[in-house]
């Protein structure tokens, strides 16, 4: 029986054996550029904070996701197919999704707003070999540890820093005169530690008017700010300075109120002062708060063209950060592919690294990336609220309004 | 730093205090009498919140004037669960009936997500903003009105379960189960209406609450374990002891962050439970079971 079955199977030689393995090595080599050459939508997984703390952050950044396709239609830039993702403001949840979004087929990340989301998925990314290109984080060492599939077109703490400073200058100077003594309340995530940690080294280098007396590092997803505002307004400083997100900020500004206490400025550097949602709970006690933040040039083409998109689909709210940084990094992720012409992750990744997009919507010269996957070459501006909008104040290039300073009393409004 | 300093913080997390306290005063009563670990108490409170907010906004109607109208509704609420869903797990494994509490909890905040969304919401009263000013003291105006209605729905709390005959019956079937059956008395009601009164405190807590911080869904579990620090302070079952949890509670987090760091303040809340668990077990003013 066995000799009989033997004789009926057919042999397998060395010979053919070889030929056999060198025709499915060819067949795997081409047939992987075949099924991977552009053929359709670059599946793009969307990783935001839809949920959580930091949900109306999330929400927001969505918006940018939104207004996208029509523009890029009319920029000739190939579809995208959008899977969204919710992180649940937690860094655990951030990990998972992007495991799943990469197993449901996504072939690009954006995201994730968020440092600490944002470092978990991109060793994800990075270890799975997809490209990630970050919309929104500030901390330094994400663009630090050599990944090749990491991208951040978006300014880190240093130059957020940087840039604040020398823009705070310009308002003092136009204000005419500066707070003597500041203290700096501080969210202490990924993002609000990176920006204290960085602080004490870069302020000397700018011969800031101001010392900060106290840093105060509190939660993010504190119910309560009252504790850290009384302490803030017993340092006896002049101005606010603030690392923050949305609802804490929200509560600072009632604290602020409710305490008597209206400083010379609220000097933000970071996200939560300039949301529409901030603008549309406090109204007229949103105002004057100055955010140095990466931001928009309006004179740019894109920048007219995205502000009309905008306001067709949102009326009534303002164009920021959280739109802008998106809508660059699905912009980034558009060109790549177009350039690409594969959705294959390395080839993806090698157009992403040569991207030189001049027509863009972000302060600086446009986009590019170092070594590191990083646009250093970022802007920030000074940007107040006033009547519910947000006016640039800094720098004087692009600036579209003179600062009001300093802060109106918060009791005569 | 000034000392006024010390005196504004230390009331503000006493008036926080109080407020935490009534929350958590509805979780003793209901594990005093019906021995049920209510572990969906933070998302029936944001449940209130919710209710206060849509009341406010869609009818003008104030949180702290409809703190005993959302007490009555939550009552109604917690009567109904108790009797229909929670009422036959009252004498199986206490590890089901903390997974049907947790299933509950999960439901409440997947509802409130689907209706509400995900965004902070608050309330915009008149005197949101306001605070009085009493020598070197600024004390928050809302926190004043919600700790002063939370000590009279304590009182008033205190005096039913003291001289109100069904309050007398409802302590009947917390001290003794079969001698209350044996008196007649309708046991089966008096569970239901006891997780009913523990589901009004959280109520009419919610309802003041509203005003001191912002609502999201996801503030359920939290608001749930703060219950829990609060009463296993105090001293599981007794309502007193939840008042007492929540003042000390509101007290320390409040201090810690002055003299420390905010960003702690949960460390020394969660110390203080060590400390109340390594000396005091059954809480400050609990009872030592037999």
């Amino acid at each position: 029986m066995r000799r009989t079955s033997q004789r009926n199977c057919p042999r397998i030689t060395r010979r053919s054996f070889t030929a056999g393995a060198g025709a499915a090595g060819l067949l795997a080599a081409t047939g992987f550029d075949v099924a991977r050459a552009q053929s359709g939508p670059l599946k793009v997984g969307v990783l935001l904070p839809r949920s959580g703390a930091q949900a109306g952050i999330g929400q927001d950044c969505q918006r940018g996701v939104e207004i996208t396709p029509g523009i890029f239609k009319t920029l000739g830039l190939p579809e995208l197919a959008i899977m969204n993702a919710d992180t649940e403001t937690n860094v655990e949840v951030a990990r998972a999704r992007a495991e799943k979004l990469i197993n449901d087929g996504a072939q690009l990340l954006v995201g994730a707003f968020d440092s600490g989301q944002t470092t978990a998925i991109a060793q994800v990314a990075e270890q799975k070999g997809i490209p990630f290109v970050i919309n929104i984080a500030a901390a330094p060492p994400i663009t630090e540890q050599g990944y090749k599939f990491v991208f951040r077109n978006f300014p880190t703490a240093p130059m957020i820093l940087s840039d604040a400073f020398a823009n705070q200058k310009e308002v003092f100077e136009a204000g005419g005169s500066g707070p003597k003594k500041v203290v700096y309340l501080h969210v202490n995530d990924t993002f609000g530690t990176s920006m204290a940690k960085s602080l004490p080294g870069l302020l000397p280098k700018f011969d800031m008017p101001y010392e900060i007396v106290e840093a105060i590092a509190y939660d993010p997803t504190a119910r309560d700010l009252s504790v850290e505002v009384a302490k803030a307004k017993a340092t006896g400083a002049d101005a606010l300075l603030v690392t923050s997100r949305l609802n804490d900020a929200i509560l600072i500004t009632r604290e602020l109120i409710k305490q008597r206490w209206t400083p010379m400025a609220v000097l933000s550097m970071g996200p939560g002062w300039y949301e529409d949602q901030y603008l549309k709970t406090l109204g007229k006690l949103s105002d004057g708060p100055l955010s140095f933040v990466p931001w928009y040039d309006p004179s740019k083409k894109l920048s007219k063209q995205l502000e009309a998109a905008f306001d067709k689909a949102y009326p009534g709210n303002n164009l920021n950060t959280n739109h802008i940084y998106t809508f660059e990094a699905l912009l980034v992720a558009a060109d790549a592919y177009n350039r690409a012409r594969s959705t294959d992750p390395k080839a993806l990744a090698d157009a992403i690294r040569t991207t030189n997009i001049t027509d863009n919507v972000s302060t600086g010269p446009g986009i590019q990336f170092d070594a590191k996957g990083q646009n250093d070459k970022l802007k920030n501006s000074g940007i107040q609220n006033r009547g519910g909008k947000l006016l640039t104040v800094a720098p004087k290039v692009a600036a579209n309004a003179k600062v009001d300073w300093p802060l109106k009393p918060y009791d005569k409004r | 730093m000034a000392a006024e300093i010390y005196l504004n913080v230390a009331v503000s997390g006493l008036l926080t205090g109080l407020v935490y306290g009534l929350m958590a005063a509805g979780l003793s009563v209901i594990f005093g009498v019906v021995r049920v670990v209510n572990f969906a108490h933070g998302e029936m409170m944001t449940v209130a919140m919710y209710l206060a907010i849509v009341l406010f906004n869609t009818l003008g109607l104030d949180p702290l004037v409809m703190a005993v109208p959302l007490a009555g509704v939550l009552l109604a609420l917690g009567y109904v669960l108790q009797a229909g869903l929670i009422n036959p797990f009252i004498t199986r494994p206490e590890y089901s009936q903390f997974m049907l509490l947790i299933a509950i909890a999960i439901i409440i905040v997947n509802v409130l997500l689907i209706v509400f969304g995900p965004d902070a919401r608050n309330v915009q009263t008149s005197y949101a903003f306001d605070s009085f000013l009493i020598g070197p003291l600024i004390i928050d105006a809302t926190k004043v009105y919600a700790g002063a209605a939370t000590l009279v729905i304590t009182a008033a709390l205190f005096v039913f379960f003291q001289f109100a005959p069904l309050g007398k019956a409802i302590r009947a079937c917390a001290d003794n189960y079969t001698g209350a059956l044996v008196v007649g008395l309708n046991v089966k009601h008096l569970y239901a209406l006891t997780f009913g009164i523990g589901a009004a405190c959280v109520g009419a807590a919610g309802s003041m609450l509203v005003l001191l911080v912002d609502v999201t869904p996801s503030l359920g579990p939290a608001l749930t374990l703060l219950a829990f620090i609060i009463v296993i302070t105090g001293g599981l079952g007794s309502m007193a002891g939840a008042v007492l949890g929540g003042l000390l509670i509101g007290f320390t987090e409040a201090m810690a962050g002055l003299f420390f760091t905010p960003s702690a303040k949960s460390m020394f809340s969660f110390g203080l439970l060590v400390l109340v668990l390594l000396f005091r077990p059954q809480g400050i003013l609990g009872k030592r079971l037999s």
